[in-house]
């Protein structure tokens, strides 16, 4: 296969930079006169700004000081309602949220000036979870504390109850993670009346970003320029939080004159930056005498924290999936995002699924229990396939054999000669090992009408020596978008992948292409790409510049003559919605979804009876997902992502105490090393997706999706105990094992 | 304020040093503020995740674990100064060819560590290889393709021999 095709492993394009340690990450970036930004942050999680007190024994000559009374236009973060302050002025809505920023060109003097600054304020009681925000004893957030509700609805659930055979009722937990992406957050920003803002930083999405600029400084788009510097990861940390920290450098440079730096440590990165939603679910569910499912009446609420940010989105798509891979008749799901006062929970890769996810999974497999029936027997008889409809009333439109893809999975993990296995060999054994799995899927791209809305743009330009460069705004954060779209043009135009080069997110110099989340990078980005690279072969063909056949070398001598004869060679390509899509947005129903990826996923493990800790033996990941456009990326965003969510199910634990992690450093935060890992082993299988890029469809978040309840389900089987909570730490094992 | 410095004498990719810096200022930034070698990074700032690693005299050690104090007379090797070396080269092809990075942020610790261990070891198992990398994190690959670069750079290695 050629280096340039669909399905070959194409090198990273920018590997050697990376290994060599010369890949520029926004830290490694300084300016002449640059000055270093601090925030000094609310100790209290609630409360008023009395006063702010600058130590008089200290010389603030030199250092520039911004609050509040700085900003030029609305003081607040734009996003999608804009309720979260840029710099807050009066009241506290969450421990660490921002109030004044300073800057000094000395970084070790800005550090000792950070101390010498006093918040005065008047404490007021607190609202920390999701129950007591549930209650409405205090009201922190709009009339109710409900930052975001709605209801999706199918069939008649009461109806259904009534002629139930049995109904499992049961509660499911999740807790928040961080994202610990290992560069931490970090802007520049230049910025003056005459010459507008620049901005230069760690980020997913410049034009949010861009947006978030415009509205803080009311100044005309043109007058503001974001570009993305080398990611050191991101995983959804650095989607919504880069434009808090752009607006704060910007401020500074704007009132300084200098470039600013603002890059967090890490301490303060855990403290202020979001997190993973943590998730309560309750599911009823009503199956008939055969194990049918008849009906199921799920409650699906999140923590969103003090302001709204992302929530309403991640409320949706964890409602959406919530319903899983069953056909279920009457299904009644209730959505609701609460306000808690802390800081603002995001975006982080699964975006709600892995919530809902885990509580389903976990949920089938206690029914399975209680029916005396294997869970892959009780799946069997309910799984959703083409024709049928989802929760949302969404007709499964392309082939889905979930049927086949559990075997398969099954077949590959031994899971059934494990099961016998196991049950023998653990009679007596401190160590006692369990297999269990997981079924589920992603959907992919914005979900309903969120594609039509961002209405995304990519251009592709041809220089006149003959290299292709690709413009969008999607960013590069270790997943391999650059080489993905590198391949998907050299293999439209038949040329070495040597010759395309992707252009580095600069709003100055790329359309919008909407954001890099939701796994619609390769899926709806790519096609566009694609699209656009179609255009532009078919152009020099049709102007007579290149022959139907032609060479790489007549490619380029093509390139050449059309730009000496008629200027630039820049070609458009915008999405359009496909129309097979209808989405109802405030009944949550329809075509939630383009498409979905489908999986099952098995972990094997071992769960020690002295010392509590559980350890992934081994994982198989067997999914559905269109087409691998590159195998060794494709795999890498699997692994990586299991990786993760192996994290999230037994090792990662936010301690809070009065809305503010506790473990705040990566000592005390946790994510498995090398050595807490197994060979996870990554399986493919192909259905194209007829919108995608050589019918690829979204991966990166699919692999959070399902390790938790399979690894769950797995520790049920090792010791017989049904763990509705995660993560599962020793202590907790050590708890249950005990009672 | 008027603050205590100590005098520094030190290589660092054999690179002659001479300057004066407050005692507690850390190994990792000298290199980076003062020799400008922005290929060791900060992730953690607490010896946790080993993106700071650098060979310090002739130990693999996290850099921002080192006080100035104890840089006097040392000699240390950054990411940029084994580039040019065989080995380097071949782990090099082999994370390249496997996938072992993606964003790239743990990297340069990464292949500190792995250029060590091969340094020591040429043919270190599977086992060996997970605890010699076990003290750099990384969070986007799930370090299946980073064993798998090792592997392959050993096998290289190998086949030259």
């Amino acid at each position: 296969m050629k280096q340039n095709q669909i399905g070959y492993s194409s090198l990273r394009v920018e590997a050697p930079e990376k290994l060599r340690g010369r890949a520029k990450y926004i830290d490694d970036i300084a300016f002449p006169d640059m000055l270093y930004g601090a925030t000094i942050r609310s100790e209290i999680s609630r409360g008023k700004i009395l006063n702010i007190d600058f130590d008089k024994n200290f010389n603030w000559d030199e250092f520039t000081i911004v609050t509040s009374k700085d900003i030029p236009g609305k003081n607040h973060v734009a996003h999608i309602m804009n309720d979260q302050l840029c710099l807050s002025d009066n009241l506290i809505n969450h421990k660490h949220e921002p109030i004044v920023l300073i800057a000094h060109k000395d970084k070790y003097l800005l550090n000792i000036a950070k101390s010498k600054i006093l918040i005065k304020t008047k404490e007021l009681k607190p609202v920390l979870s999701i129950k007591d925000s549930l209650s409405k004893k205090r009201i922190i957030w709009g009339k109710d504390n409900v930052i975001k509700q709605f209801n999706i609805s199918k069939g008649d659930v009461k109806k259904a109850f009534k002629i139930a055979h049995l109904i499992f009722e049961r509660e499911y937990y999740t807790g928040a993670q961080e994202h610990l992406y290992l560069e931490t957050n970090g802007i520049i920003a230049k910025a003056s009346h005459n010459d507008g803002i620049t901005v230069w930083g760690s980020m997913q999405c410049p034009y949010f970003v861009h947006h978030a600029l415009t509205s803080l400084f009311n100044l005309p788009k043109e007058k503001i320029r974001v570009i993305q510097t080398e990611t050191g990861g991101a995983f959804g940390g650095k989607e919504d939080y880069p434009s808090i920290l752009a607006c704060h450098a910007a401020l500074l440079a704007f009132k300084s004159g200098k470039h600013v730096k603002l890059v967090y440590d890490r301490e303060e990165d855990i403290l202020s930056t979001t997190k993973r939603h943590p998730s309560f679910s309750r599911y009823k569910t009503a199956v008939d005498k055969n194990g049918k499912l008849l009906a199921m009446e799920i409650d699906f609420y999140l923590d969103g924290g003090a302001y709204s940010t992302m929530s309403p989105v991640v409320l949706s798509r964890g409602a959406i999936h919530a319903g899983g891979v069953y056909f279920c008749p009457n299904i009644e799901i209730n959505a609701k995002a609460l306000a808690t006062n802390t800081s603002p929970h995001g975006a982080f890769r699964g975006f709600g699924a892995p919530q809902s996810i885990f509580a389903l999974e976990k949920h089938i497999n206690d029914i399975a229990k209680e029916l005396k029936m294997p869970p892959e027997e009780f799946r069997r008889i309910n799984f959703i396939s083409d024709g049928l409809k989802t929760s949302t009333g969404q007709k499964i439109r392309d082939k889905v054999d979930l049927n086949t893809l559990l075997s398969k999975a099954l077949k590959l993990s031994s899971y059934n000669s494990k099961i016998k296995r196991f049950e023998k060999e653990n009679n007596g054994s401190q160590i006692k090992k369990g297999i269990g799995f997981s079924t589920f899927m992603h959907g992919a791209g914005f979900t309903g009408e969120g594609e039509k809305r961002l209405a995304s743009q990519v251009a592709i330009k041809a220089t006149k020596e003959g290299k292709i460069h690709v413009l969008t705004s999607s960013t590069e954060m270790g997943q391999g978008k650059n080489t993905v779209f590198s391949q998907i043009v050299s293999s439209v135009l038949k040329i070495d992948i040597n010759l395309v080069e992707v252009i580095k997110p600069d709003t100055s110099k790329v359309p919008d292409s909407g954001p890099t989340v939701a796994s619609r990078t390769t899926m709806v980005i790519g096609k566009l790409v694609e699209n656009a690279a179609v255009d532009l072969k078919t152009l020099l063909i049709q102007k007579k510049y290149l022959n139907e056949n032609y060479s790489e070398k007549e490619f380029i001598k093509a390139c050449s003559n059309y730009t000496k004869n008629h200027g630039e060679l820049k070609i458009f390509s915008k999405y359009k919605q496909p129309s097979f899509i209808k989405w109802n947005e405030n009944a949550h129903t329809g075509d939630a979804y383009a498409t979905f990826s489908w999986a099952v996923y098995v972990a094997e493990v071992s769960v020690d009876t002295k010392t509590y800790e559980a350890k992934v033996d081994n994982f198989w990941a067997l999914q559905e997902v269109g087409k691998v456009i590159n195998p060794t990326l494709a795999e890498g965003q699997i692994e990586g992502g299991v990786a993760q969510a192996i994290g999230f199910t037994l090792f990662e634990n936010i301690k809070w105490e009065n809305g503010s992690p506790q473990n705040s450093k990566m000592s005390s935060y946790i994510i498995p090393t090398s050595m807490d890992l197994p060979d996870i082993k990554v399986f493919f299988e192909e259905v194209p997706y007829s919108e995608g890029p050589e019918g690829a469809k979204g991966i990166g978040e699919l692999p959070m999706d399902g390790p938790a309840p399979a690894i769950s389900n797995a520790i049920e089987n090792a010791v017989g105990i049904s763990f509705n909570r995660i993560p599962i730490l020793p202590e907790h094992i050590c708890e249950k094992l005990n009672s | 304020m008027k603050e205590n410095k100590i005098d520094i004498k030190c290589t660092i990719n054999g690179k002659k040093y001479d300057f004066s810096v407050p005692p507690m200022l850390r190994l990792i930034d000298i290199i980076r503020d003062i020799a400008l070698l922005k290929g060791t990074k900060e992730g953690c700032g607490e010896g946790e995740c080993g993106t700071c690693l650098v060979i310090f005299n002739g130990k693999i050690i996290n850099s921002c674990l080192v006080p100035a104090s104890q840089v006097h007379n040392s000699k240390t090797t950054t990411i940029e100064g084994i580039v040019n070396t065989h080995l380097y080269k071949v782990i090099e092809k082999a994370f390249i060819k496997k996938g072992g990075a993606q964003c790239g942020f743990c990297t340069p610790g990464m292949i500190i560590a792995t250029y060590d261990l091969l340094t020591q070891n040429p043919k270190p198992s599977k086992n060996e290889i997970k605890f010699a990398l076990s003290g750099n994190l990384c969070r986007c690959t799930g370090y299946t393709k980073i064993t798998e670069s090792v592997l392959d750079a050993i096998k290289s290695i190998g086949a030259e021999n």
